[in-house]
């Protein structure tokens, strides 16, 4: 981890007619950090991820990412990260190397440059035999790491992960992280979101969304003493949810 | 005690697929029973053989006395079923819902009221609105509202908790909890590894297969080797360093540490020395003691 900023959000705000959906989000992360962005069901999250990929524009509020402005430059920021969701990554009735080679083209890699990555890939998750098989006949285990891998098959400088390890068993699970800190170890900036408490002990930092603010922001160890509890799910219990609404 | 569910030997393939192979356990009348596992591990077809809703191939499954082939009529009137998709009438409002499935089986919102108050009680001032329209704690309230109105002798959740955050989820099990009097058998599906210390009993299951049966402090208590908590400031290199020291046996990420066994069951010194030719400063190793999850990476290990 560094201290090159990577994300700056100032002063974000999101409204959807009379609902403000983030109220003045002000954060920083910083280049080959893992960041947690949790967070209640409805607290915001997914409206600030869309925003900070690019895809949906901010009521108001200076943000920019991996050096682009989030209003004026949407298009440059998805060109340089990548992004990957639980419910869809790969497209089942294609090939796995098809599915790389079509994500690679999106991102305007070069053919040579594509099979080149694909052979690397495909090494790293002992995986060279499966190149031929369609995604929709692979386990969820190795469909979920392989997803994560062509997300950051174009080397993005950001990559974001909403909710990667939903269902996973725990070995595949872990396996998944050991791939977040490598990547995060070669400089690329980890953004994700998760509902398992315990993996938010794995990031660097943690932010807890609570009705469209951050109402927390630290290292997880950091969190647990200023709260005095011993795991970042009590911090979470004990902060994000204030009013207890229903639902 | 009196057994709500017997299963023994069950089987289920489909195609060439064998989704559960010889199942067996028992479900004592009263218990929260949970199936603790990954997604594609089983657990929504032993759900749905449990419920009538599907037959198995081999081995035999009592319900409540009874078969799950011949008896599914008398069956499906006393089990109440949540499965894993919100199946309810998305274009019926709240109280529509609970009314049809009400009247579906047989008796009255009222008749039942007291069963599900604690529950209801929180959507109640949404009645009016449609089902599909609720957010995804509010269904999941709603759901677990229908499955109860009839009073069921047995209440099947199939992962009630997936998806939804850490402060709904433990308000999820505290309302089970509160349904403990009224001697309501409740089986419940999770792949949430620490939900598994909220049931009375659980079974972990991977690939078809029940790996372990037992109260969750006993499942978690059976984790047999000495186990180490090792951290240090630059975690990959940690882990990498640690994969490759001749010594090791395991060694997984846990948060903000690295849980590992030795081939001796110990280590000496010269982990330190290691470590700190591989450039790895500030290293912490400490005895800790295994979580369930510990056990089950044990479990899998072992079976592999």
């Amino acid at each position: 981890m560094t201290n090159n900023t990577v994300i700056s959000v100032r002063n974000l705000v999101k409204k959807f007619g009379s609902f403000t959906a983030n109220d003045n989000l002000d954060f920083e992360v910083y280049q080959g950090e893992i960041f947690g962005f949790l967070g209640a069901n409805g607290a915001g999250k997914t409206t600030a991820l869309r925003i900070l990929s690019g895809l949906s524009e901010p009521t108001l509020g200076e943000i920019t990412v991996a050096g682009y402005d989030a209003r004026k430059q949407p298009e440059q920021i998805k060109k340089n990260i990548g992004y990957m969701c639980q419910k869809f990554s790969l497209y089942g009735d294609l090939t796995v190397k098809e599915n790389i080679m079509l994500y690679g083209g999106i991102y305007g890699m070069k053919k040579k440059l594509i099979r080149e990555r694909t052979g690397s890939l495909l090494k790293r998750l002992r995986f060279e035999e499966y190149g031929d098989r369609l995604i929709a006949d692979l386990p969820l285990g190795l469909k979920q790491k392989l997803a994560f891998l062509v997300a950051v098959l174009h080397e993005p400088k950001i990559v974001f992960l909403d909710e990667p390890t939903g269902g996973v068993d725990p070995v595949t699970r872990r396996q998944f992280w050991e791939m977040i800190y490598e990547t995060a170890a070669g400089g690329i900036t980890v953004f994700v979101t998760t509902h398992y408490m315990d993996e938010a002990e794995y990031c660097d930092r943690v932010s807890i969304m609570s009705e469209g603010k951050i109402v927390a922001l630290d290292t997880p160890a950091e969190l647990k003493k200023q709260y005095q509890v011993k795991t970042v799910e009590e911090v979470f219990i004990k902060i994000a949810r204030p009013g207890k609404k229903p639902g | 005690m009196k057994k709500a569910v017997e299963s023994s030997g069950t089987g289920k393939k489909f195609g060439a697929t064998q989704a559960l192979k010889d199942i067996s356990f028992v479900v004592n009348e009263g218990e929260i029973f949970g199936f603790i596992g990954p997604d594609g591990a089983g657990k929504t077809t032993l759900f749905r053989i449990i419920t009538t809703l599907l037959l198995p191939d081999e081995g035999e499954m009592k319900v409540l006395g009874l078969d799950c082939r011949s008896g599914y009529k008398e069956l499906r009137k006393n089990i109440g079923y949540m499965p894993g998709r919100f199946s309810l009438y998305q274009d019926l409002s709240v109280e529509e819902n609970l009314h049809f499935y009400a009247t579906v089986f047989g008796t009255t919102v009222e008749e039942n009221y007291d069963l599900i108050s604690g529950i209801y009680s929180h959507i109640e001032p949404f009645k009016k609105r449609l089902a599909g329209r609720l957010s995804g704690g509010m269904k999941q309230k709603l759901a677990l509202s229908c499955a109860l109105i009839h009073k069921p002798a047995l209440l099947v959740l199939d992962e009630p908790t997936t998806g939804v955050d850490a402060v709904s989820r433990s308000e999820f099990w505290e309302m089970l909890k509160k349904l403990k009097p009224y001697n309501i058998t409740i089986i419940v599906s999770t792949p949430y590894m620490d939900e598994a210390m909220k049931c009375d009993r659980v079974a972990l299951i991977q690939d078809g297969q029940i790996l372990s049966v037992d109260q969750p402090e006993k499942v978690r208590d059976g984790f047999s080797r000495k186990l180490f908590s090792v951290k240090a400031p630059e975690k990959y290199k940690l882990i990498t360093a640690l994969r490759s020291y001749p010594g090791i046996s395991t060694a997984y990420p846990f948060g903000d540490a690295v849980h590992v066994t030795f081939k001796d069951d110990d280590f000496d010194d010269a982990l330190y020395d290691y470590l700190d030719r591989m450039g790895i400063t500030d290293v912490k190793i400490t005895g800790t003691r295994a979580g369930i999850e510990d056990r089950f990476l044990e479990l899998m290990g072992s079976k592999v």
